[in-house]
């Protein structure tokens, strides 16, 4: 994935700052509890949301048993459909496959539609190395890059921003970058909403080239789906000459009638919104309408290794909704940057490591950033059974056995003999009861200090049950 | 009827009180209950923390202390949880390692007696009155895995409302977790103490007297918070609650 977050901390470290930031944590617990709240009232209104969240679980499950085959069919349309259709392993490659096609229109500037697949590639910061620059169109993207920020969210990138730091962005910022922020900027939503339209209208009108993802692809036809809230995706799809959409394999279904579940699913997990206001949808390119050529950049970067584990293939199933990250007492917490990804919260702490490896710090404590609590499970809408994953991915880390983990293996193996031989562990109960007098209240040791240093150890009793037991009812 | 308790690790060792007071509930209401000293723990720690293997040991062990019991009760929803969702995922990955059926047939067994206390109450028993007297302010926390994984919807409510003298008010934000999550309580210290926090503040705001709860490990944390801000409330398992009566009341 990006360049951006090579290096990072592990988690536990990253959270660490995020967690003693107060406005931060007041940012985001206003915004995820605002969304959590109407999310789950959109959702209580439709009585088969369960058959629905069933039949988007099945379709996915289906369409990635048959990957192979969809993906070919999606080949053949959108060819057919006068596109053309590029395959790209990793992100380097898909970088390189975009970078020749604006090249190749003699451009140096392109719009782009907001988009997970190249923020997973670092496409921006690769297009600015060959002199190309990239310009977000999302407010929220807006915010980010004007900020030289990172985002952190799915769906509200600048969630960690509130809107007096989001006026700071615009009146220094903007300027750098085209159209300035208007005299005397407030920090009303109208007048932030009204600053950024003046900036970005005048990049739309100005653009030879537009950069999307998708958030689906349908193989019937080879159509592409782009669903947003703004309206500004919808100009950098139409407005263009050239379209250029990179999508991650795993994004393709079946047929259109497949379509009308996630068209129900996504807006409301996503947005709390009945329908979102604009689905905006191209196949191929056609005569007098839209953008002249059209290409579709298919991108794997680790999504075919994903795809080879039983138990962790269920997160391709992932349509970015973000419910699960305004959900999670853990992104509450910690924010969307201590996961060191462009996929933050618990999906983010299952989809980071099976498509970047392990090997690093920060993904090898990533199946660990939960408490186990389920709140996302529940909230998915395509039922990605996350703390399975999350358990799954913690034995791999284990055995991989890095930094922590020898000592740990060698205790939890101790406390598994213990556990075995109940004679042993009646034994040391009652050395532990007995001694209970003399225990110092805060412990030594990692771990132990770890959970003293904030709350108290209960006190030992008498005597364990097992004793109890034998003295009155045995 | 006869069942077996499964005291469970955490309250053999550090909440005895927990499995005397599910004894004397169950005993009160009829029920023969038999402890077999076999058993020990159910293998969660080892098992979310990442090391499966070391797990399946305490799975057999486990299936052979309840072999001979229709009923397995255990005043701890983790546990049952870990029992019903994990234990047949351990038995299906050992299989498709080759290490043989009986592991997987162990833990299958297990899944369709294990209840935990409130369910085996309310649905096997068919009771919500169990003769208990409390008279004091209660919130409860529902844990995670008994809200989420077992689904045990408003059975603790019910059991606690029908118990006299017990004042139950509202906790805010019930559902959200405590932040204790097992290891996960010491790995990510930082945003278990923020989740534990905000919990605690919470449950303060209810001027309750006593935050009761179906999981001591939850419980233990919530509580050792309590207590090192000398807070002016206690946290007490259910099952205590519903083991005191107007003859023996649980001061």
């Amino acid at each position: 994935m990006s360049g951006t977050y090579l290096g990072m901390p592990s988690f536990p470290e990253a959270a660490r700052d995020a967690v003693r930031d107060v406005t931060l944590r007041g940012n985001l617990r206003r915004a995820t509890h605002t969304i959590r709240d109407k999310r789950a009232g959109a959702v209580a209104e439709l009585d088969d949301w369960g058959r629905l969240r069933e039949a988007g679980k099945r379709i996915k499950d289906h369409t990635l048993r048959h990957l192979d085959r969809y993906l070919v069919q999606v080949e053949e349309a959108v060819t057919a459909a006068g596109g053309t259709v590029h395959w790209a392993a990793d992100a380097a490659e898909a970088n390189a496959i975009v970078t020749r096609l604006v090249q190749e229109t003699g451009e140096s500037e392109v719009v782009k539609v907001k988009s997970m697949a190249t923020q997973e590639t670092g496409l921006n910061e690769a297009l600015e190395a060959h002199g190309i620059r990239a310009y977000e169109t999302d407010l929220a993207e807006l915010i980010v890059q004007l900020g030289k920020d990172r985002p952190s969210h799915l769906l509200v990138p600048a969630i960690h921003r509130n809107r007096g730091e989001i006026r700071d962005i615009f009146r220094s910022e903007m300027s750098e970058w085209g159209r300035p922020a208007p005299e005397g900027l407030t920090d009303t939503p109208a007048e932030l909403a009204e600053a950024a339209r003046l900036h970005l209208r005048e990049k739309f009108l100005r653009a030879r080239v537009g950069i999307s993802g998708a958030n689906f692809m349908v193989a019937e036809t080879g159509t592409l789906v782009v669903v947003e809230s703004e309206g500004n995706g919808r100009m950098c799809l139409t407005l263009p000459e050239t379209l250029i959409s990179v999508v991650g394999i795993e994004k393709v279904i079946p047929t259109w009638r497949d379509l009308e579940v996630f068209l129900q699913l996504l807006p409301r997990s996503s947005t709390a919104e009945r329908m979102n206001p604009y689905t905006t949808m191209w196949t191929g390119t056609t005569d007098g309408d839209g953008p002249r050529a059209f290409h579709l950049v298919l991108l794997d970067n680790g999504r075919t290794d994903t795809l080879a584990d039983e138990v962790g293939r269920q997160a391709l199933r992932c349509i970015r909704c973000s419910a699960c990250l305004n959900v999670c007492p853990v992104y509450e917490r910690a924010g969307g940057h201590a996961y060191g990804s462009v996929y933050p919260g618990p999906i983010g702490a299952i989809l980071s490591p099976q498509l970047r490896g392990t090997a690093s710090a920060i993904d090898a404590s990533l199946p660990y950033a939960s408490s186990l609590c389920g709140a996302c499970y529940d909230v998915c809408p395509v039922a990605i059974d996350i703390p399975e994953v999350l358990v799954h991915l913690r034995e791999k880390v284990a055995d991989q056995g890095g930094k922590g983990h020898r000592l740990e293996r060698a205790a939890m193996r101790a406390a598994t003999w213990l556990l075995d031989h109940p004679a042993a562990l009646t034994a040391g109960e009652r050395l532990a009861s007995k001694t209970r007098k003399l225990h110092p209240e805060r412990l030594p040791g990692p771990g132990a200090r770890q959970w003293t240093n904030s709350r108290d150890l209960p006190d030992l009793p008498a005597e364990p049950f097992r004793d109890w037991w034998k003295k009155n009812r045995a | 009827m006869r069942v077996a308790l499964f005291a469970t690790c955490v309250n053999d060792a550090l909440y005895p009180s927990t499995a005397v007071a599910t004894v004397k509930v169950l005993e009160r209401l009829g029920v023969e209950v038999d402890f077999p000293a076999e058993q020990t723990c159910c293998g969660q720690p080892q098992y979310n923390t990442g090391y499966r293997r070391a797990t399946e040991p305490l799975v057999r062990r486990t299936a052979r202390a309840f072999a001979g019991y229709d009923h397995v009760v255990t005043p701890s929803g983790s546990c049952v949880a870990m029992v019903r969702d994990n234990y047949p995922r351990i038995g299906a990955k050992a299989l498709a390692e080759g290490r043989g059926r009986e592991l997987s047939g162990a833990a299958a067994s297990l899944v369709p007696k294990t209840y935990e206390l409130t369910e085996f109450l309310v649905d096997v028993l068919g009771v919500t009155d169990v003769g208990a007297y409390f008279p004091h302010t209660v919130t409860y926390h529902p844990s995670c895995h008994g809200l989420r994984m077992l689904g045990l919807g408003d059975r603790p409510r019910r059991l606690l409302e029908a118990v006299r003298g017990l004042e139950l008010v509202e906790l805010p934000g019930a559902e959200e977790c405590c932040g204790f999550g097992g290891t996960f309580a010491v790995k990510n210290a930082d945003v278990s103490e923020a989740m534990g926090d905000d919990k605690i503040r919470n449950a303060l705001s209810t001027d309750a007297d006593v935050l009761c709860g179906a999981d001591n490990s939850c419980l233990m944390h919530i509580g050792g918070m309590l207590r090192r801000q000398d807070a002016p409330l206690r946290a007490l398992h259910l099952a205590e609650i519903l083991a005191s009566t107007e003859e023996e009341p649980l001061r």
